[in-house]
């Protein structure tokens, strides 16, 4: 696919979202939107450290986790401005990033070790947040309050300022900017010297500290910028639910849902989040409308669906949603050509 | 220019490598050899920063490099190369020789022209978008050297580039080495491929258990006693000299 298409595909598919509000009016479309928007920012960052990095995590609920409790901490029991407290949360995360990433990359952990222990750290902060009563309100969580005023509704970050378009649809767009920065980053990156020598480091990490790649700093600075990504996708949500407790902030869940998204929309790639976001939810809309239609609510099927889908995936599609879209492209442009 | 002088290495016991010193001259092409498990690669490895040696120092351009990290050491101009190779399978000859050209060039761009430039000088320009994964045995030999060359080295470390390639190839690869060699590359090379020893090198060294047993002009060692032991078993060299002398009589 010629770089031009690409970028008009891309500037459709951008121009298809920034206009979406205006013609639909579901509430439950636009929160479908929304959620996917969101899956797919912890999907791309997840994408840059095991997708282009390969090292596969399973516990980016950790960086969630860590800036959300961040977020909520300092804007409900200090009062601080989300604006600021952003920053805080940002950087504490990094911190915590630096940390597991130095004890992992140090000591050459690898592959399935590494998953371990970052799962492992996901389940230590879980603890503790359960644990320290007196700083998360443990099992209880964090409620942060609803601001009515429009004056301080901006401190409190709400559109209720903004008029009534903005108040419906104000967090749609601050997920999409979100999104669309974090994609470009992922864009800039895949077409630069960091990510040449990330994935070389990825395909073969010998042969990559051979050609001169300082492969720790390389490790270091995958993992330091997916946990700044993520670590936006927690203050995102601490915002628009204003809530968080320690199983949706640290549980498997949101550790799944970002490794999920690349894995079936297509490692390594640029859309593969977005695609494999855009799948998992839509499969979850609708088992949650058919198969619960005949056996009822029951929780937990959708995720059996899920890990099938998984499996098939990576035993028939091991490039994803991406390298069959690609496939499904050249064969269309070859017939064409012929 | 390079200048490794007694180092060892053991692994629980076993000396791989024992007080073995070698030198290679700029802007020659010296090669070492040995029968299988003699320790060249330890050798190698131990140049180029994946081992740390025991005892003994590695000097390169008159400055100690003994136990540095194998990037920093070939930011500073040795790069290696592997007997296995080691493509990175997922990416296409440009993208993996780029990853070596961005050593020295930070753009993209820039990086992605150098590799076109350096995949030309080693026959490889019409490989440029395939899958290294793609690639035959010669070509990932070629490959690997290629990815090597563009980091912008000053000393390349080849370790059996040659093995398992026909005599043809084993041809076209010794003419990309001696045009490496002409560039202004130094080399020293791990070779089994005898025809291409001799042909190629300005100084040869034997490494047998371990322990460098003899160093000089190719056909000199090659006829030294200790060197056709090593080789074809002790009593050799005499049965040799015997039989040599029976067919000049």
């Amino acid at each position: 696919m010629s770089t031009r298409s690409l970028f008009i595909i891309w500037g459709l598919l951008l121009l298809s979202f920034i206009l979406m509000p205006l013609f639909i009016t579901s509430n439950r479309w636009i929160g479908f939107l929304e959620m996917t928007f969101f899956v797919a920012v912890m999907g791309q960052s997840w994408n840059i450290l095991g997708g282009y990095g390969g090292q596969y995590s399973f516990g980016h609920a950790l960086f969630f986790g860590t800036a959300a409790y961040i977020q909520a901490i300092m804007q409900q029991k200090f009062g601080w401005s989300p604006w600021i407290a952003m920053w805080f949360a940002v950087a504490g995360t990094v911190l915590v990033a630096s940390f597991v990433g130095y004890l992992s990359f140090r000591y050459g952990l690898k592959g399935s070790y590494f998953a371990l222990i970052t799962l492992a750290f996901a389940e230590a902060f879980h603890v503790l947040a359960r644990s320290l009563d007196s700083i998360t309100e443990g099992g209880r969580g964090i409620q942060l309050l609803l601001n009515q005023d429009p004056d301080k509704a901006i401190s409190a970050f709400q559109f209720n300022f903004a008029g009534p378009f903005l108040s419906s649809y104000g967090f749609y767009y601050t997920i999409l900017i979100a999104m669309v920065l974090v994609f470009a980053v992922t864009w800039l990156v895949e077409h630069s010297r960091f990510g040449a020598q990330l994935v070389a480091v990825r395909e073969n990490e010998e042969a990559a500290e051979a050609l001169g790649i300082n492969t720790f700093r390389t490790k270091m600075g995958a993992i330091l910028l997916s946990a700044a990504i993520t670590s936006f996708a927690g203050i995102y949500y601490v915002q628009k639910y204003l809530f968080v407790e320690p199983g949706i902030a640290y549980g498997l869940s949101k550790s799944v849902e970002a490794l999920f998204a690349p894995i079936i929309g297509g490692l390594g790639t640029v859309i593969g989040p977005l695609l494999g976001s855009f799948f998992i939810h839509g499969v979850g809309e609708i088992t949650k409308d058919f198969i619960g239609h005949y056996v009822g609510d029951r929780p937990g099927v959708d995720l059996i669906l899920f890990g099938v889908i998984l499996l098939l995936v990576l035993a028939h599609m091991p490039r994803g949603l991406a390298g069959l879209l690609s496939d499904v492209w050249k064969r269309v442009a070859g017939g064409r050509n012929a | 220019m390079l200048s490794a002088s007694l180092i060892s290495k053991s692994f629980g016991g076993l000396a791989a490598v024992s007080d073995a010193s070698l030198d290679v001259p700029e802007g020659k092409i010296v090669s070492l050899v040995g029968p299988n498990g003699a320790g060249k690669t330890t050798l190698f490895a131990l140049i180029s920063g994946f081992l740390k040696p025991d005892t003994g120092s590695v000097t390169f351009n008159n400055e100690d490099i003994t136990g540095q990290r194998p990037f920093m050491i070939c930011r500073q101009g040795i790069v290696r190369t592997f007997q296995v190779v080691q493509p990175f399978t997922g990416l296409s000859v440009r993208e993996n020789i780029a990853v070596g050209s961005h050593t020295r060039i930070a753009k993209r761009s820039e990086a992605l022209l150098k590799a076109e430039e350096v995949a030309a000088l080693v026959g490889m320009e019409d490989l440029l978008d395939r899958p290294a994964s793609d690639l035959t045995i010669a070509g990932r030999k070629r490959l690997e050297l290629a990815r090597a060359l563009a980091t912008g080295p000053t000393l390349m470390l080849l370790d059996e580039v040659m093995a398992g390639l026909n005599a043809t190839e084993v041809h076209e690869i010794v003419d990309v080495v001696l045009k490496i060699r002409d560039s202004g590359i130094t080399i020293l090379l791990i070779e089994h491929v005898m025809q291409a020893v001799m042909s190629l090198s300005d100084h040869t060294y034997v490494l047998n258990e371990g322990k460098m047993i003899a160093g000089g002009k190719p056909k000199e060692v090659m006829r030294d006693p200790k060197v056709v032991e090593a080789y074809l078993g002790h009593g050799a060299a005499e049965r040799m000299a015997a039989l040599e002398k029976k067919t000049n009589a």
